[in-house]
């Protein structure tokens, strides 16, 4: 058998490794959340034009996009599973038939609109159009089900808190939707979406604070964190990002009010963190260090992450930078 | 409502024989759009950009129902197979976390330029794009397979305490991932996957040579059909006589590390030397219709032959009987059949290419409809071929999960309850029936629609010689 030495014995250098793969599960769902929120958004969105040409560009703007966007969640269980199987395996059981309604609300929007293309008759079209709507807007608001029940520790399908948590993630990808969209179309389009963001965004802020207050009132053990002073200033932070979003939109910067809605994304991912820390899953009770694989593993799984990772942000900006500057419709292969 | 444990095998069965249709269909035609693209912007005959175009579309739909059914799988480790996930994840999420960090990502990102990228980027990353999605559909099954290996061929790892429960702790990374079937494996699904593409473009070809030559109808770019046919046959007869060649190191390999599922490939219940390998085989009572070699069968056997598969050469080898294991056999019946199937049909293949082969030199490609007919009839049973190999492979090893370590039964979610896995199953069942019936159907109008004609692609060619739209960095 082969001699691992060191590398079997403890975390590399000795880096906090549990506490940073901690940190890297939430960060990678926030980047799910972010990119793949913005092609949900667009879903949403979808749903309010009418015009058939308006619905294509929609579609042409996401097309290169989303299959990439949607691997961040496939990265999330991988990294989740990895690092702490115990709770991939407590938390996704424990939420069995809400997870199986995300898989089914993916399963209609990743349809969609390959479907869309490959028929242009109204019926078709109409069918797959609500599908894309459907899942769109399904998706994050069970996403944010689960990731309140993540945070509880509750099991049950539905909770105020839930309800809370997954309104305001709908919320905020049509947010980021919007801004997506300006930055992507020229037109009527580009200027009929600026209220709904802003709209979106009200909406949000205002969803957020009730989620935190709801989730307070469900779990005690949660109900003098939510006013500690991290939680605050990113609550703070975020009405700030608010601000910043609806200037840079009314000022035509898009591409800033965008990264300002990707930041209102990580911040609501870190204040679910904060709140869990320190453990992983307080449904099973499983903390940091319980929940961690050994030291040879995780040092494993650390060396190739900090190899692969930045190859694939390197991806993601050869195929933005491909596909910079506004869509026209007919754009497809 | 169902038993949780067998409403979860089955959900994980049905969702693992749909899904792999599509990584299938990836893995085969990634190779094919390297060389089409390789050629296109070379700046070959027309008929490269031609085939480009129609197989990424196939392409492009396959990814997308494959991506879908995917995720599902991930999930389902969680969500149905916590108890394994909880026992094993230590040693198998990092290579699942890795397929989606190395391979998907890379797939996902190039396959939107490579779809949607044409008139946008330089013939150059236009290249590299097909190549790296190529790339990321064969490494995301080094990574799947790496798992599976494990699970088949145990080792590197030591049972520990954790949480008061019994999990595997890695020791030695190298031997666990490193394993010796993984190779085996690797290359003949691989193998499998081309072939069962070449398989697909061939009688897809020969449907619409056929429909032109022999019933007349006027097939548009009936010379890309010929092409396509041409360029399927050199693929099989490359692959075909591959696959038969490794899937027999393979049987060998898995007769010296799972004695259990050899036997039950073989169906032989009591340990023997000079075991004759069966071709077909019928008890003669329906009270034995799990045993394919009951006594008193109906059956046709080479003498010696299963004994010489399994070692290698040597007629008179003892093959160990199922009856000489602790642990139940797995379905033999369903083993025995698969496996049978499968190898038939890999002589089959074998058969059509030489045939295929033996025309196109003869110059009567076109002309021997028998062929056409064999080919249309058999565009799909590469894929069924894959389909009867993973079941030898994954029932062949039941009772296990990991083989000899932990148990299927016992690697199921504990608080799952029969309402909440019959409820996903139903939904599956249906849902996965809708998927299958919409990717064909638009797998098939694709089809019918053929390529895009030359002149389309002309039309392309000046609207791609205007200055495009948003040069990186002008927003």
């Amino acid at each position: 058998m082969t001699d691992y030495g060191a590398f079997a014995a403890g975390p590399l250098f000795g880096l906090p490794l549990p506490e940073l793969w901690f940190a890297l599960v939430f960060a990678i769902l926030g980047t799910f959340l972010f990119l793949d929120g913005f092609d949900f958004g667009a879903g949403a969105l979808f749903a309010t034009r009418e015009d058939d040409e308006e619905r294509e560009t929609i579609l042409a703007a996401i097309g290169p996009f989303w299959d990439g966007n949607e691997v961040w969640l496939v990265v999330f269980g991988g990294a989740l599973f990895a690092a702490f199987p115990a709770v991939y395996a407590n938390l996704f059981s424990r939420n069995y038939l809400l997870l199986f309604g995300v898989l089914a609300a993916l399963i209609l929007r990743g349809l969609a609109p390959e479907m869309y293309e490959q028929r242009h008759d109204t019926a078709w079209q109409r069918w797959w159009g609500r599908s894309f709507v459907t899942g769109s807007v399904l998706a994050p608001f069970l996403l944010g089900v689960f990731t309140a029940n993540w945070l509880t520790g509750s099991g049950a399908l539905l909770t105020p808190a839930g309800v809370a948590v997954g309104l305001a993630l709908v919320a905020l990808t049509v947010v980021s939707g919007a801004a997506f969209l300006r930055v992507k179309t020229t037109g009527s389009l580009r200027e009929d979406v600026r209220q709904t963001g802003e709209r979106a965004l009200v909406a949000y802020l205002g969803l957020v604070v009730v989620a935190l207050g709801l989730v307070a009132l469900s779990t005690p053990r949660l109900a003098a964190a939510v006013t500690t002073p991290p939680v605050l200033v990113l609550v703070a932070t975020s009405v700030g990002l608010g601000a910043g979003y609806m200037a840079a939109l009314r000022t035509g910067r898009d591409l800033l009010a965008l990264v300002a809605s990707g930041l209102l994304t990580y911040g609501l991912v870190a204040v679910v963190a904060l709140l869990l820390y320190p453990l992983v899953d307080p449904g099973s009770g499983l903390s940091i260090s319980e929940a961690i694989i050994a030291p040879l593993a995780l040092n494993i799984m650390s060396v190739a992450s900090a190899l692969l990772l930045p190859l694939v942000v390197t991806y993601f900006v050869v195929l933005y930078s491909a596909f910079s500057g506004p869509v026209q419709p007919t754009e497809s292969y | 409502m169902v038993d949780p444990v067998i409403a979860s095998r089955v959900q994980f069965a049905l969702t693992t024989i749909v899904h792999i249709i599509f990584p299938v269909m990836s893995m085969g035609l990634a190779p094919f759009l390297v060389y089409f693209t390789w050629r296109e912007v070379r700046g070959s005959e027309a008929v490269y950009e031609q085939l480009r175009r129609f197989w990424t579309k196939i392409f492009a739909v396959s990814f997308v129902v494959g991506t879908v059914t995917g995720i599902v799988l991930e999930f389902e480790f969680g969500t149905n197979f916590a108890a394994f996930s909880t026992f094993a994840g230590e040693l198998f999420g990092g290579p699942l976390a890795t397929e989606g960090m190395m391979a998907f990502m890379l797939e996902a990102t190039f396959l939107g330029i490579f779809v949607f990228g044409r008139e946008r980027v330089s013939d150059r990353l236009y290249f590299v794009s097909s190549l790296a999605v190529a790339a990321g559909t064969w490494l995301s099954a080094v990574w799947i397979l790496i798992a599976n290996s494990w699970m088949q061929l145990p080792r590197g790892y030591e049972l520990v305490e954790r949480g008061g429960q019994t999990v595997v702790h890695l020791t030695d990374p190298l031997a666990a991932y490193l394993n010796p079937r993984f190779m085996f494996m690797y290359v003949h699904m691989q193998n499998a996957a081309v072939e069962s593409v070449a398989l697909f473009m061939a009688g897809v070809a020969a449907y619409h040579i056929f429909k032109h030559y022999v019933w007349g109808y006027s097939v548009q770019e009936v010379d890309f059909w010929e092409k396509t046919l041409k360029i399927a046959i050199v693929a099989l007869l490359i692959t075909a006589p591959l696959q038969v060649l490794h899937g027999d190191m393979y049987a060998r390999h898995v007769h010296e590390t799972q004695p259990q599922k050899f036997a039950a490939m073989e169906a032989v219940w009591e340990t023997d030397s000079y075991v004759p390998e069966y071709l077909i085989a019928f008890p003669t009572s329906l009270d034995d219709i799990t045993n394919p070699r009951a006594k008193e069968l109906f059956g046709l056997g080479i003498p010696g032959g299963a004994s010489w598969l399994a070692s290698g050469g040597d007629p008179q080898a003892t093959i160990r009987g199922l009856n000489s294991f602790d642990t139940e056999a797995p379905p033999v019946a369903i083993v025995f059949w698969s496996f049978r199937a499968m190898v038939g049909l890999g002589f089959w293949f074998i058969l059509l290419a030489f045939w295929g082969g033996y025309r196109w030199w003869r110059g009567e490609l076109l002309e021997d409809d028998l062929l056409h007919k064999a080919l249309m009839g058999s565009s799909l049973l590469g894929i069924l071929a894959v389909e009867l190999g993973w079941v030898v492979t994954e029932v062949g090893r039941q009772p296990w999960v990991v083989q000899g370590v932990l148990k299927t039964a016992d690697g199921v979610s504990p608080g799952l309850t029969g309402t909440e896995a019959t409820i996903t199953l139903a939904g599956f069942v249906m849902a996965y029936a809708s998927l299958l019936a919409l990717y064909s159907y638009v797998v098939a109008r694709i089809i019918r629609a053929g390529p895009p004609s030359t002149e389309e692609l002309r039309t392309f060619v000046t609207e791609a010689d205007e200055p495009t739209a948003g040069a990186p960095g002008d927003d």
